[in-house]
């Protein structure tokens, strides 16, 4: 089963765990074969988003959301059950910082009914 | 035998047996829905067959075979397309092998198994406690709702998302392992707790018991600590049973609130005092106990005194001392208060009172207020009595409490009257 840990930090924590430390989290999770991959984020002021509405592409800066924590990154790990992915995820350095969403990956239902 | 007596016996073995056979489907079938309808099935099955090929020596392991055949037929038949007519249904079930999960050790694993489920910390605390009344003890939906005067679509729904949660986010069907047994065990514990509060002094409405919600806390706390003899399991269901003990005792025959000291302590039911008692002892020679321990110690000196007058004041200063290393509060402090204020006199315990209130940490809470009122009242501090009693009635819900309020202004207030003549 597939996990997305989603990692959010509080802009004045955004360094507070230095890189070498989650290389070194992201390697041994690496080596236990759990991790699928795991990508740091630059700040939010660097975000960028995108719509498309009545086919046109509309582009914006941000968002600025009001919230304190924002996305800094994430780990997609693979674990047996939720038991085991929060136990994952109370390695990941920032945790200890600021806090780790932990969210089930679904299947896509290639299957699915088309609305009529 | 007759099929009136059969429907008798089924009905008693729903009672009895209902949620370990559920309990076991839910690991069988890795599902809490499809569990239940088996469930619901085996005990279809039951009322047919047994009238007629009479009822098996061992019937959990018969249930649980037969949900479990349901189960895996229904799914069959789903399966295949709405294209195809479905199968005819019915058919008997064939238990093969009745003794498949007959062992116990097993079956008890599993009720475990579902209490740590439903307690899960990933799951929403209201959950928890919809969902393990629910499963683990078969409350209907509606009575839970009743119970915590919570609209019964919300309930419902409350326990719909725990219940999509378990099976979407995979949370396992397991007993947590020695490391992490301690915390899971403390989520199970708080759950059950919270239980037997809602049901002894409810947060509002108008009787001071509701007396089913306590007594299945009672029945969770005895499941835990058959299952798991933990020293805080058993701290947990001595407190319970000794807070029960004076049930009877804790208010008036139209529903009046009467205090600890004015009970009349004969109508305490020894039988619990004695268990709850035994308990406590057990718990606190581990060495391992925890605050639920000490609050069971408390209320076991309380029990021990045939009169108020004879409460060993010294032993539960003492005692609130220990709880308060282990587990700070502003609570705890209150009450730490009040018990020095039993043994030393008003005064000190009103200084101790005026300090936590002065730190402002239990301004909105009701008692603080009713604590610093009755101190004032004995001191013969009427308009400040007065003053705390108004406070205390502004943060308290629950009718009973506030009519034994009420009563207590109307002295004070008597007695300023009575002072001005």
């Amino acid at each position: 089963m597939k996990y997305l840990c989603l990692v959010y930090l509080e802009r004045s924590k955004w360094n507070a765990v230095g890189d070498r430390e989650c290389a070194n989290c992201g390697e041994s999770l690496r080596e236990s074969g759990k991790l699928l991959a795991a990508e740091p984020l630059f700040p939010v002021e660097t975000a960028t988003t995108v719509r498309v509405r009545h086919g046109r592409t509309v582009v914006t800066d941000g968002p600025f959301a009001e919230t304190k924590e924002q996305l800094a990154g994430f780990y997609l790990i693979d674990a047996v059950d939720l038991n085991e992915a929060i136990q994952i995820a109370s390695r990941i350095p920032p945790a200890r910082e600021g806090s780790i969403e932990v969210r089930p990956v679904r299947e896509l239902d290639t299957n699915e009914k088309v609305p009529a | 035998m007759p099929a009136a007596a059969i429907q008798d016996t089924v009905s008693a073995i729903y009672e009895a047996e209902s949620r370990r056979v559920l309990a076991t489907l839910i690991r069988l079938l890795g599902d809490f829905d499809a569990a239940e309808e088996a469930l619901h099935e085996a005990f279809r099955a039951a009322l047919e067959q047994w009238p007629r090929d009479g009822v098996p020596a061992n019937p959990r392991p018969w249930l649980v075979s037969a949900g479990r055949f349901k189960a895996i037929d229904a799914k069959r038949r789903r399966s295949r397309f709405d294209a195809l007519e479905d199968a005819p249904g019915g058919g008997d079930v064939a238990v093969v092998d009745e003794h498949a999960w007959a062992d116990p050790e097993s079956v008890e694993d599993d009720r475990l198994r579902l209490i740590f489920t439903c307690c899960h910390p990933a799951l929403a605390p209201d959950a928890q406690v919809a969902l393990t009344l629910r499963e683990v003890c078969g409350l209907r939906t509606d009575e839970i709702a009743h119970a915590f005067l919570t609209p019964a679509t919300t309930l419902a729904q409350r326990i719909v998302r725990a219940k999509g949660k378990i099976r979407d986010a995979k949370i396992p069907y397991q007993v947590p392992g020695a490391a992490e047994l301690p915390q899971r065990l403390d989520a199970v514990l708080r759950v059950i707790y919270l239980v037997f509060n809602e049901g002894y002094s409810a947060s509002g409405g108008d009787s001071v018991v509701r007396c089913d919600l306590s007594s299945e806390a009672v029945r969770l706390g005895r499941l835990v600590v058959d299952l798991l003899p933990e020293p805080e399991a058993q701290g947990l269901l001595a407190l319970m049973l000794l807070h029960d003990s004076r049930r009877d005792a804790r208010a008036s025959a139209d529903g009046e609130l009467i205090v600890l000291e004015d009970q009349d302590r004969s109508r305490w039911n020894r039988a619990s005092i004695d268990e709850g008692t035994a308990l406590v002892r057990r718990a606190l020679s581990s060495a391992r106990f925890g605050p639920y321990t000490i609050q069971a110690a408390i209320a076991a000196v309380h029990a021990d005194a045939p009169a108020p007058e004879a409460t060993d004041w010294n032993e539960i200063v003492g005692l609130y001392g220990v709880l308060l290393s282990m587990s700070p509060s502003p609570i705890v402090e209150l009450n730490r208060a009040v018990a020095i204020a039993m043994r030393d006199g008003p005064e000190p315990g009103l200084r101790l009172v005026d300090a936590i209130l002065e730190r402002g940490d239990l301004t909105e809470y009701g008692l603080a207020h009713a604590a610093r009122a009755d101190l004032c009242r004995r001191l013969g501090r009427n308009a400040e009595a007065r003053v705390s009693y108004e406070r205390a009635l502004k943060f308290t819900r629950q009718a009973p409490e506030r009519r034994f309020l009420t009563r207590r202004l109307a002295d004070v207030e008597r007695m300023l009257e009575e002072g001005r003549a």
